[in-house]
């Protein structure tokens, strides 16, 4: 890995319980060299910035199987523009249909995985997030 | 050769009784090329290793099945579960199953009601209606059950902290059907242990959440004696990564807490033991899961012998519910999910499942429609009426390997349940993060192993081919959860307001004490008191557990 330690907040806005994914990620991230921080469950959107500008992250990486992402992802780049942190990249994952990873990358999210992603590719895409 | 004494002892004690009062689906059981079946498959000589680790189907230690004749009496519950969008929905969708065929209910709610708030609360913004049917007060449950007759069918409800409230539902719903409590049927889950490490809907600190789960059983002994009381769940820790032995020991720890925590506050174990439930995953391993589910059965009959001194067989017996496991369907190539879910449906039936739910092939994308749930349906009526398996019992018993595979894993298990015993039983476990680690190094090691192909996912990490056909999914209207906000405030606009605050009164009361609070819950429940309502006060008065 690149010489900068990076920095990502691994995430689960809403009321879903499954972190079986989110804790994969965290731990493959953590052995390819990030520091990572996981808020653990039920997190609001509001929680989530504030941890991502104090924990002064590189990325964010937000997981929901619930079906609520549509709602939720948007509202956690809201909150962190409200904290002066629009610059943070945000990225998705879950149980997301096809026809939604286009709306959410229009509203600013910069990577959304579904299910069956390998690791490599997913800590590719944080470190290419995190670069730029 | 003269008849064992022990089997003619089980032939006549225990198979003969059963079969005078409940006769066979048939008089005969042919494979198709008009051979007969036997009942039970036995070893050429009975030895003493045979009786002390197998013995027979419906005796101590219940190793080949819990009932004398298993599927020959009767076949599993197919019992799919569902639940989504609001009350009349998902009752569309009940009448629709119970139409194919399928022989009870099972409640999905959303995530909302699972963790006590209701719809207009900021933290349900996005969830309402999405996992499960949005639950806010009595009139919704009155929708949901519109037109299903509660006498006839058995319910099972996966409700874990605000448990006592859906419960209290339920009965009310059945008293305004005209069906006495007495009578119903069905399961709520109550299994609040595992959503500290696994599954996430936890409300309360442990031991409040403890005190709800006996004061249900007691409760329940008294007013619903048909009901399973609890499902002591090892699904959704092997969903969330555990193997198959860590499952089995896991959830023997939670039983033995929760049978702990009732005989602490004075039950009677052979009164609350035989409503006790289990609720298992199967995954496509199909030996080592038929292994497991026969492990489960015969360590839960020695502890509930040798441990707790129970004294009636009934409460000796480990009944319990199987999903076929969610977490190895695939988003590539969904048609393969079929064959997935016929490889573990098969896997429970041999292991003498009492009820299964198959998943349907697209719930890697999203909820399931209509046609692929009746897929999943049609999946576990091919198992029963055309495979054959259900004509006899415990059919791979006696396999060499099987029960190799079945001594290997009753070991494992018993040795890590030992390890939880020696932390001071499953709560403390908890509290040192021992079963968290141990799910999450699981899990780490499986996913490593598929990234570096050591274990194959078919379609995901080999065999891929590219796929462009849109799958039709189910998607929830947002206009759902805004409907379901407008609905809950109706409901508190047009109720006896003085009669709500009066019940909740009473509950925080007799939550700071120490009663039974089922009986105040069913009285708020009735006032129409919100679910976001009752678990407020409860949250008042125990606090919040937080991850």
């Amino acid at each position: 890995m690149a010489d900068k330690k990076y920095r990502v907040l691994i995430a689960k806005p809403g009321l879903d319980g499954h972190d079986r994914g989110a804790k994969c990620i965290a731990r493959a991230l953590r052995d390819a060299g990030f520091e990572v921080v996981y808020t653990g469950i039920r997190r609001s959107p509001e929680e989530i910035a504030v941890a991502a500008v104090q924990e002064d992250v590189d990325a964010v990486g937000l997981s929901s199987l619930s079906g609520a992402h549509l709602q939720l992802f948007p509202k956690v780049l809201e909150s962190l523009k409200k904290h002066d942190a629009a610059d943070i990249p945000v990225i998705g994952g879950g149980i997301v249909p096809d026809e939604d990873i286009a709306i959410l990358k229009e509203q600013g999210i910069q990577a959304v995985f579904t299910p069956g992603t390998s690791l490599a590719d997913i800590i590719t895409t944080f470190q290419s997030v995190c670069h730029k | 050769m003269a008849k064992h004494p022990k089997l003619q002892e089980w032939e006549e004690e225990v198979l003969g009784k059963v079969l005078s009062k409940f006769p066979e689906r048939k008089k005969e059981f042919k494979t198709v090329g008009e051979l007969e079946l036997s009942r039970l498959g036995l070893p050429r000589e009975i030895d003493d290793d045979y009786l002390r680790k197998l013995g027979f189907p419906g005796q101590y230690p219940f190793t080949r099945g819990v009932q004398p004749t298993m599927y020959r009496s009767r076949l599993w519950t197919m019992r799919q579960y569902a639940g989504f969008s609001n009350a009349a929905e998902t009752n569309r969708r009940y009448r629709y199953l119970l139409e194919q065929g399928q022989t009870g209910l099972s409640v999905a709610f959303d995530l909302p009601t699972q963790i006590g708030y209701d719809s207009d609360h900021a933290m349900s913004m996005g969830e309402v209606g999405k996992v499960g049917v949005a639950i806010d007060s009595l009139a919704d449950m009155e929708a949901l059950f519109d037109q299903i007759p509660l006498e006839k069918v058995s319910t099972s409800m996966t409700i874990n902290s605000p448990a006592a409230i859906l419960l209290a539902m339920y009965v009310a719903v059945g008293e305004k059907q005209g069906v006495p409590k007495e009578k119903l049927t069905g399961t709520i889950q109550n299994e609040v242990l595992k959503e500290y490490v696994a599954r996430g809907t936890y409300i309360f600190p442990p031991k409040p959440s403890l005190r709800l789960v006996t004061n249900i059983f007691e409760w329940c002994g008294e007013n619903t004696p048909n009901f399973n009381t609890i499902s002591i769940s090892g699904y959704h820790m092997r969903e969330a990564g555990c193997t198959a032995v860590q499952e089995v020991a896991f959830t023997m720890a939670n039983g033995c807490a929760y049978v702990q925590s009732a005989l602490d506050a004075g039950l009677d174990i052979d009164k609350f033991g035989q409503r006790l439930s289990f609720f298992f995953a199967s995954t496509t391993d199909l030996l080592e899961e038929v292994a497991k589910f026969r492990v489960a059965r015969r360590m839960w009959a020695r502890l509930m012998k040798d441990r707790f001194k129970a004294k009636n067989p009934k409460s000796w017996m480990l009944r319990f519910h199987t999903q076929t496991a969610g977490h190895t369907l695939t988003a590539q190539q969904i048609d393969n999910n079929v064959v997935r879910v016929t490889l573990q449906a098969l896997a429970a039936v041999l292991g003498g499942t009492q009820s299964l739910h198959t998943n349907s092939k697209d719930e890697a994308l999203a909820l399931p429609t209509e046609d692929s749930v009746r897929t999943a349906l049609r999946t576990q009526q091919i198992i029963a009426h055309e495979s054959g398996v259900a004509n006899s019992i415990d059919v791979l018993g006696g396999s060499y390997l099987l029960e190799e595979l079945t001594d290997k894993i009753e070991q494992e298990a018993e040795a890590l349940l030992s390890k939880v015993d020696d932390m001071g039983g499953v709560v403390p476990a908890i509290e040192q993060g021992f079963i968290q680690r141990c799910i999450e190094d699981a899990s780490y090691e499986y996913q490593k192993k598929i990234e570096s192909k050591e274990r194959i996912a078919v379609g995901v990490n080999e065999f891929q081919s590219k796929e462009d056909v849109k799958v039709p999914i189910l998607r929830i209207d947002p206009e759902v959860e805004r409907a379901q906000v407008e609905g809950v405030k109706t409901v508190r606009q047009n109720r006896d307001e003085a009669k709500v605050q009066s019940a909740l009164g009473s509950l925080k009361d007799t939550a700071q004490g120490e009663g039974n609070l089922m009986p105040l819950i069913v009285d708020a429940v009735h006032a129409y008191a919100t679910i976001g309502e009752i678990s407020g006060v409860l949250r008042e008065v125990f606090g919040e557990h937080r991850d």
